[in-house]
């Protein structure tokens, strides 16, 4: 329905221009924006603790630090694709963790079997908190910042409930042993980071090449549109909630074999953590754009910073204040961005309301 | 006309609160026919076709699809008898590129295993959406960027090449032109005939009379939730359609 090109375009030039332009698309993704400066930021740690810094067995502890955010990063991007916002998964990880230990205390053993039981029951507590946060944002129709807060509320509380506020520290040794401290057999690979490779794999092909993954990018960009072509948008939102709430049990069950304890005080600031990797590697808080990669490397520059800091003598504090800088920049470059694509639209506004009133019609 | 509608509506009503947007509405459109739907502002236009399209429930009053009664309970249900609308802000999904437009609810999916656990045949989505740009004779120049970076030329040529693809027996196009430039009002019009020389009822919405004129082959005047005149385009004025419009003049119901 467009004039037609003024002057075709030989093959050869058509191709030069095509490969200029996706190398141009490359450079202004911005999970590969945020690589360069992880990079940078390695590099400049390197050059400066040359003997510590680059040594496996630093990266390896970052590894190993960042797994159980990452396992939560990946529900969290799905979410905020959305154009959501889950604020329950420190929680709900506490919850899990907390539930499946107190059924791993009560059976007493602590074999394999009794482990199982613990890994189900904490998947399952924390899948019945999302599908709870995703059949009130899409049913009762309630903004998902406010029905995450809700639940944050709700889970931290009756974790606290459970436990009379007091951590149990007894987990089973196999779960300690094996994904807690244990590398994988034959490597110096953690356990609990090749679990979360493992879950960012698959859930990173889920995200970009299915289905699932096509209609998650569907409803974030304009729900409204999608619900029309057919797509079950309720079903969509309730399923993305209930991912979102399985992984925190996943990672409840991960981080309570790594501390050995329900360590219930030590989540407060975890969903803010997570967020703030999902916006840094490049997920719209608007909706309708992400990547599960994006998201990992996120995940890295605050890891990377902290570890830094602390080895160069920094004192770690400035770690806060340089995560905030690089949130900012991210949002900023995000909006900036969002501006120049959509000339002429209200996409920044539109955002804003979907963020805090989930359903204007 | 002799042969049965493809759809009709007969005395639809429905009441928003004290106002009666469908007040027993009659419409018909039949097979490889082009209806023009005009009518003032708050005339019932938007609402008649939303009722039509799945997209609202009724007071009252029967829809005939093909001379059988059907109750449309949702677009996809509407969908599924091969009745496609092309919305005004034309419900394209701006992050998503043009073939997963095209595509978005009725994805194909890769053959055996692989399509059993959501991946889908990208490829030949890729290349079904080009045939159906192609035949529209409309210039989407990539099928991989993002719509929302699109013209509004474009993306309107997205939107009813996706309802063209789709639609078997009615397309509803809600005020298709409104804002295109001349070039692109013109292949609009001439994709509207081609719709119809292929068997498909369609029903355009416009303000443009010139344009309802030119492409339309029956006109309906929609007054106050009323069918109040029904013309053949070929023997009005644009002064006879807007006098029963305004209701300056009684259209004769022929």
């Amino acid at each position: 329905m467009t004039t037609t090109e003024a002057t075709p375009r030989t093959a050869g030039t058509a191709s030069v221009l095509s490969r200029t332009h996706s190398l141009r698309q490359v450079l202004q993704v911005q999970s590969f924006q945020i690589l360069l400066v992880l990079l940078v930021i390695f590099l400049i740690f390197a050059a400066m603790a040359p003997e510590v810094f680059p040594t496996w067995g630093n990266v390896r502890q970052i590894i190993q630090n960042v797994s159980i955010l990452g396992v939560l990063g990946i529900g969290m991007t799905f979410v905020i694709v959305t154009s959501g916002i889950d604020l329950s998964v420190g929680s709900n990880l506490v919850f899990s963790g907390v539930v499946a230990a107190k059924v791993m205390q009560a059976m007493g053993d602590t074999g394999w079997g009794t482990a199982l039981v613990g890994i189900f029951v904490s998947v399952g507590c924390g899948l019945a908190w999302g599908l709870l946060n995703g059949i009130l944002i899409a049913k009762a129709k309630v903004p998902p910042l406010i029905v995450t807060l809700g639940t944050l509320g709700g889970a931290l509380g009756l974790a606290q409930v459970i436990t009379g506020g007091v951590d149990i520290r007894e987990v089973p040794a196999v779960l300690q042993d094996t994904i807690g401290y244990g590398n994988v057999p034959g490597t110096t690979l953690p356990t609990i980071s090749l679990i979360a490779l493992v879950l960012i794999l698959i859930f990173g092909i889920v995200l970009h090449r299915t289905r699932f993954g096509l209609y998650t990018f569907a409803v974030g960009s304009n729900e409204e549109s999608a619900r029309r072509v057919g797509v079950k948008v309720d079903r969509q939102l309730i399923s993305i909630y209930a991912l979102s709430g399985g992984l925190a049990g996943v990672a409840g069950i991960l981080s309570l074999s790594q501390y050995g304890t329900t360590a219930i005080a030590g989540q407060s600031a975890t969903n803010l953590n997570v967020i703030a990797a999902v916006v840094i590697g490049g997920t719209s808080l608007f909706g309708g754009v992400g990547t599960i990669f994006g998201t990992v490397v996120g995940l890295f520059i605050p890891a990377v910073l902290q570890n830094g800091f602390v080895i160069v003598g920094v004192q770690p504090f400035w770690q806060q204040v340089a995560v905030g800088a690089v949130l900012v920049a991210a949002v900023y470059v995000d909006q900036r961005r969002r501006t120049a694509a959509a000339r002429g639209h209200t996409a920044k506004e539109e955002g804003k309301k979907k963020l805090f009133g989930r359903r204007s019609n | 006309m002799t042969t049965i509608p493809v759809l009709e509506a007969r005395g639809l009503t429905r009441s928003f609160g004290n106002v009666r947007a469908l007040d027993g509405v009659d419409f018909d459109v039949h097979a490889g026919e082009v209806v023009a739907l005009i009518g003032d502002n708050g005339a019932g236009k938007s609402t008649l076709v939303k009722a039509l399209s799945g997209n609202l429930a009724l007071d009252s009053g029967k829809i005939l699809f093909a001379g059988g009664e059907v109750e449309l309970t949702s677009p996809s249900q509407a969908s599924s008898l091969g009745i496609e609308t092309v919305y005004q802000d034309l419900a394209l999904a701006p992050h998503l590129n043009a073939a997963q437009n095209m595509f978005l609810g009725r994805e194909i999916p890769k053959p055996g295993f692989q399509g059993r656990l959501g991946f889908m045949d990208n490829k030949t989505m890729r290349l079904k959406s080009r045939e159906a740009f192609d035949e529209l004779g409309a210039t989407v120049r990539s099928l991989s960027d993002p719509v929302g970076s699109m013209s509004g030329g474009q993306k309107q040529a997205i939107a009813i090449a996706r309802a063209v693809a789709w639609a078997k027996g009615v397309i509803f196009l809600d005020e298709p032109t409104a804002a295109l430039g001349v070039v692109q009002t013109r292949n609009v019009l001439d994709t509207i005939r081609r719709v119809r020389d292929k068997g498909v009822g369609v029903v355009f919405i416009s303000h443009s009379m010139p344009h309802v004129i030119d492409v339309a082959d029956r006109v309906q005047v929609l007054r106050l939730g009323r069918r109040v005149a029904t013309y053949e385009a070929k023997k009005t004025t644009v002064e006879e359609l807007v006098g029963a419009m305004t209701g300056a003049l009684d259209g004769a119901q022929s």
